[in-house]
């Protein structure tokens, strides 16, 4: 049971491969953590994981379940099953939806009731902010918001990519810890970050995208590293 | 954008309430009283069948109004669908229905027009349909790369990774977020429908000759243009441009209202 790359190639276009060859696991309840330089296809692994980008070649498996779309194809078993948390959590919010539908969103889209109230506090969002749009609200308290809707959505594992970086440090610490609450509960968790001290504080298992070699953790097979591409763009 | 809302307000009160309140059928003929000059008793004066122009070209904006309407809102209804399917598909889709959109668009439009008018032969409806059929192209454009903008930010991503499905992206997200563009789509249209249904009545392709509309009381002006009657051209000709400028002006302001330019826009 987890969340598996297989050797997994991808790219864009007809452009290089970004990705080659790389496996990589995340079990329930771990943190994995991601590094490395701009441009070395961490998001695209991330994307790959979550079932938004299709793999050139090799598989992503969700608890055994092979993902054979991406998508609005995705299987059936594994939809609702990976979260994901962005890097911009203005371009992740529809601005013309409050944060309370926002953060039930999840539960609308497969006809379940959410607590909103519930889901806000515990991503310690106060009541009074439920009733606004995303422009009227800081990033932090934002990205608190989308972390609310993943975690309405139930998921088994959550890519976090890069989702602190917009944030100060008292922010990227509360949040972070917020989502090792949720690892300690049985979450698997996807850790992306540039920032190596913050991976390496609070990740069980490291992978590292250097150019140079992988370091390999427990939990975690990194294979062959991804080719670096430099300033990468979508085709 | 006050000044045109109070005088479209006017033209349409105008419009609603004169043929209200004359209680008489602004097609019934007297020729004893044809082609009288404007007076207190007849205010625009009276056409080559004794009509009084006051009344007619009420009832004349009235048509026009409520043709352009049904045009523009049927238009861009057609337009939206085409813009959504093709911005949402992409791919081979999206160049199939796109090339054809070009190939309508490339089509003199007034010509389309007509050959669908004749085809339906001169009703209201066909009307409607000619203007409607060959003026979606450029809402199909806007909404398509509206389209094509949104769907692949991270909150369309994060509602499918919730599950959603397409029919729930399409209408919880990205027709929400092209509604205003088609608004104005729509507002936009309307000076434009109301000249087109003008030209097809005045070509004598549109309504027939005793319905009022301003197209038909253009045509009719023709005949009494040469006997004098300048009244009978110029108070059609100079509703028809207040009207239109008046919708034209409300519409542009409406846009800066509803889409002004982001302030990230501002700053690049």
């Amino acid at each position: 049971m987890s969340l598996d790359a297989i050797d997994v190639t991808a790219g864009y276009g007809r452009g290089p491969h970004v990705l080659d060859r790389v496996t990589l696991s995340v079990a329930p309840g771990s943190v994995v953590g991601l590094t490395g330089p701009s441009g070395t296809g961490k998001t695209t692994l991330a994307r790959v994981l979550a079932l938004l980008d299709r793999p050139r070649s090799g598989t992503v498996t969700v608890d055994g379940v092979v993902a054979t779309g991406t998508r609005f194809r995705a299987p059936r078993a594994v939809r609702g099953a990976v979260a994901m948390l962005f890097q911009s959590p203005r371009a992740s919010t529809d601005p013309r939806h409050t944060l309370a539908a926002i953060i039930a969103e999840p539960g609308d889209v497969v006809g379940r009731r959410v607590d909103v109230l519930e889901a806000a506090e515990r991503v310690g969002l106060t009541a009074d902010l439920l009733g606004r749009r995303p422009h009227q609200v800081s990033d932090g308290q934002l990205q608190r918001a989308c972390l609310a809707r993943a975690l309405v959505q139930a998921p088994r594992y959550l890519v976090c990519d890069e989702a602190t970086a917009m944030l100060d440090a008292a922010t990227t610490a509360s949040l972070v810890r917020l989502v090792l609450a949720e690892a300690a509960g049985g979450l698997g968790v996807l850790l992306i970050s540039h920032d190596t001290e913050l991976v390496g504080a609070c990740c069980t298992s490291v992978v590292d995208f250097a150019p140079a070699a992988g370091t390999v953790g427990a939990a975690a097979q990194a294979g062959t590293t991804a080719q670096a591409t430099g300033e990468r763009t979508r085709g | 954008m006050v000044v045109a809302g109070a005088l479209l307000a006017v033209v349409v009160a105008y419009a609603v309430l004169v043929p209200w309140v004359a209680g008489v059928d602004d097609r019934v003929t007297d020729y004893s009283s044809a082609r009288l000059a404007p007076s207190l008793e007849n205010l625009f004066g009276t056409d080559s069948a004794g009509r009084d122009l006051f009344v007619r070209i009420a009832s004349a904006i009235r048509t026009s109004l409520l043709v352009a309407l049904a045009c523009a809102l049927l238009a861009t209804v057609i337009g939206v669908v085409v813009g959504t399917t093709a911005g949402l598909a992409g791919g081979w889709v999206d160049r199939i229905v796109m090339r054809s959109t070009d190939a309508v668009n490339a089509l003199p439009h007034l010509l389309l027009g007509i050959v669908i008018v004749a085809m339906f032969r001169g009703s209201l409806l066909a009307v409607v349909l000619s203007i409607a059929l060959t003026h979606w192209t450029q809402v199909a454009r806007i909404i398509r790369s509206e389209i094509l903008s949104l769907r692949h930010r991270p909150y369309i991503d994060a509602a499918i990774l919730a599950g959603a499905g397409r029919r729930r992206v399409i209408t919880g997200h990205l027709i929400p977020a092209a509604a205003p563009q088609a608004l104005i789509a729509v507002v936009l249209l309307l000076p434009h429908a109301v000249w087109h249904e003008s030209t097809l009545s005045f070509l004598g392709f549109g309504l027939p000759p005793h319905e009022a509309s301003l197209g038909t009381l253009l045509e009719e002006a023709r005949s009494s243009l040469l006997l004098g009657g300048w009244w009978t051209l110029a108070f059609p000709a100079g509703v028809l441009v207040l009207t239109t400028v008046c919708v034209a002006v409300f519409g542009t302001s409406l846009r800066t209202v509803l889409a002004p330019p982001q302030p990230s826009e501002l700053r690049l």
